[in-house]
């Protein structure tokens, strides 16, 4: 008994040494030099392997950030917490760290109560597929088809199919990666900065009286967006609506004019500007710049906004020297 | 003597398929099998990792456990033991060697210490008194009967996001029931070497 209790404790010893101190020798021997700065990023990246930076995993992508091949704020889902861990790795300090965080838009509103169907499609339910045969089957060849190819793609599911046969993204859980862009055979996503709150939500490049005959809610190209916008922003180019959203300052009154709704924001109220009487000293900087004139004021004392007038563009929070005015939004 | 390895080398394949067969690495079977190409890479690292791990056994069996009359009770420790040791040895090796082939396996690597079928060859090998070239045999027959069996669990899954599955079958009720067919037909093959 004791006899068997000491071999056996002996040759599963002998065995564990003789295989631990192999291991220990080969990797000593075997080491394959690494930059220690890879494990670290490795470390700090969320470990997901998504591939959403295209790169292929979080040691893929680590290793070209250290390669200097990838920007440090390459991990569209870790955002900017990660960078700045990756930053203080890479011993950079200034990142792009301002809140331009990107979020995907669905750029068709052609759902099934709006766009009219020319086919009805029988085949494999993936948009990709639906797209080759005859354009997809709704009439409007810039249509979303519904499939929902951007909802299985999603790495964050972010992206869910609304009751009208079209995506609804989840701005919140949206990490702005871009896969579901790629994969919609219609190009009807598009990343776009969550600062922008007004979107065209159509590409039909069709002319307007051909739109109209498809949909009822895609851009005719009456070009009254154009004329009312007072910054210049928005551009009928290609028979759709554009907006250049260096100029767009989201004040709403495109949205308000279009005919067919197809221009939307991402909220029902504007902003609207509001003084502080405290803050105030009357300079009139703001009602000079006003582009409405709703501003009114003596000088040397407090100015009113007219909340009827005010678009909302943000011009006089910016000129005014004393942090008076505020952007606010009525819920 | 190369007519009894080429029965069991057929036999591991078809006729006591591992997975299919012998129910072993059923976890690796569903888990890695949604994408062919993944599938076989898996397939691969088992088969390399089977074939190093039936030499090691033989050896410790006949040299250690076996004169000391220790299989009863630390045949399964001492084969975990080597397995685990083996499968990083051969990581840290294939590194140094190419780390393209290293990234091609990626965690499959290491996963492979875990899968049964491992284990399975190891007890296989003292339960037949199988000589050196029998347990190469076994290892790589085991692996090839794997790879197969993924091959073709990854090929029917592939098709199968294509096929009108039933609201209630799909996920991985389906594939429950892809396996289970696919075991069926590799019954068949019950007979086709007279050897166990």
């Amino acid at each position: 008994m004791a006899n068997s209790i000491l071999t056996s404790m002996l040759s599963m010893g002998g065995l564990g040494l003789v295989l631990g101190g192999g291991l220990a020798l080969a990797s000593k021997k075997l080491a394959v030099k690494t930059d220690p700065r890879v494990d670290a990023i490795v470390e700090a990246l969320p470990g997901a392997n998504c591939g959403a930076c295209g790169y292929p995993g979080c040691s893929g992508l680590a290793k070209s950030i250290v390669e200097g091949k990838a920007p440090i704020n390459a991990c569209p889902v870790g955002g900017t917490p990660v960078a700045e861990k990756i930053a203080k790795i890479m011993g950079v300090s200034d990142i792009d760290s301002e809140d331009d965080k990107k979020i995907v838009r669905v750029l068709c509103q052609g759902g099934k109560s709006e766009a009219k169907v020319k086919s009805e499609y029988h085949g494999v339910k993936t948009c990709k597929a639906a797209s080759m045969v005859n354009n997809g089957p709704k009439s409007c060849s810039f249509a979303c088809i519904g499939f929902g190819d951007c909802v299985k793609v999603c790495p964050v599911n972010a992206i869910t199919m609304g009751d009208n046969g079209l995506p609804v993204i989840d701005g919140e859980k949206c990490t702005g990666c871009g896969l579901c862009v790629k994969e919609c055979p219609k190009m009807v996503l598009a990343l776009t900065s969550s600062k922008n709150e007004v979107h065209v939500r159509c590409r039909a490049t069709m002319k307007g009286k051909d739109t109209r005959a498809v949909c009822s809610i895609g851009c005719i190209a009456c070009k009254q967006c154009e004329k009312i916008c007072p910054f210049d922003a928005i551009h009928v180019k290609n028979n759709v609506a554009v907006i250049d959203y260096e100029k767009c300052r989201n004040c709403m009154l495109c949205v308000e004019k279009c005919p067919t709704k197809s221009i939307k924001s991402l909220f029902v109220e504007r902003k609207k500007a509001v003084i502080d009487e405290e803050k105030c000293i009357g300079c009139t900087l703001c009602a000079k710049n006003c582009p409405v004139n709703a501003i009114t004021g003596e000088v040397k004392k407090v100015h009113v906004v007219n909340q009827d007038l005010c678009i909302g563009c943000g011009i006089c929070q910016e000129k005014c020297r004393k942090g008076a005015i505020e952007m606010v939004r009525n819920e | 003597m190369a007519k009894e390895l080429f029965f069991i080398i057929v036999g591991s394949i078809f006729v006591n398929n591992f997975v299919l067969s012998r129910f072993l690495g059923q976890c690796p079977f569903l888990g890695v099998s949604s994408k062919t190409e993944t599938a076989v890479g898996m397939g691969m690292a088992t088969t390399f990792v089977l074939t190093m791990t039936a030499v090691a056994a033989y050896f410790l069996q006949n040299y250690i456990l076996a004169p000391f009359g220790l299989e009863p009770f630390l045949q399964i420790v001492s084969f975990i033991l080597v397995i685990a040791s083996l499968v990083q040895l051969v990581e840290m090796v294939i590194l140094k060697i190419s780390p393209t082939l290293y990234n091609a396996f990626g965690i499959f690597l290491p996963l492979v210490t875990t899968n049964c079928i491992v284990m399975g060859v190891a007890l296989l090998i003292p339960m037949n008194n199988y000589n050196l070239i029998k347990s190469i045999a076994l290892g790589l027959g085991a692996g090839i009967g794997f790879t197969l069996a993924l091959a073709l669990m990854s090929g029917i899954r592939e098709d199968l996001e294509f096929a009108d599955v039933p609201e209630a079958l799909r996920g991985p009720a389906i594939v429950f029931i892809t396996a289970g067919l696919l075991s069926m037909i590799f019954m068949g093959f019950t007979g086709l070497v007279p050897l166990g």
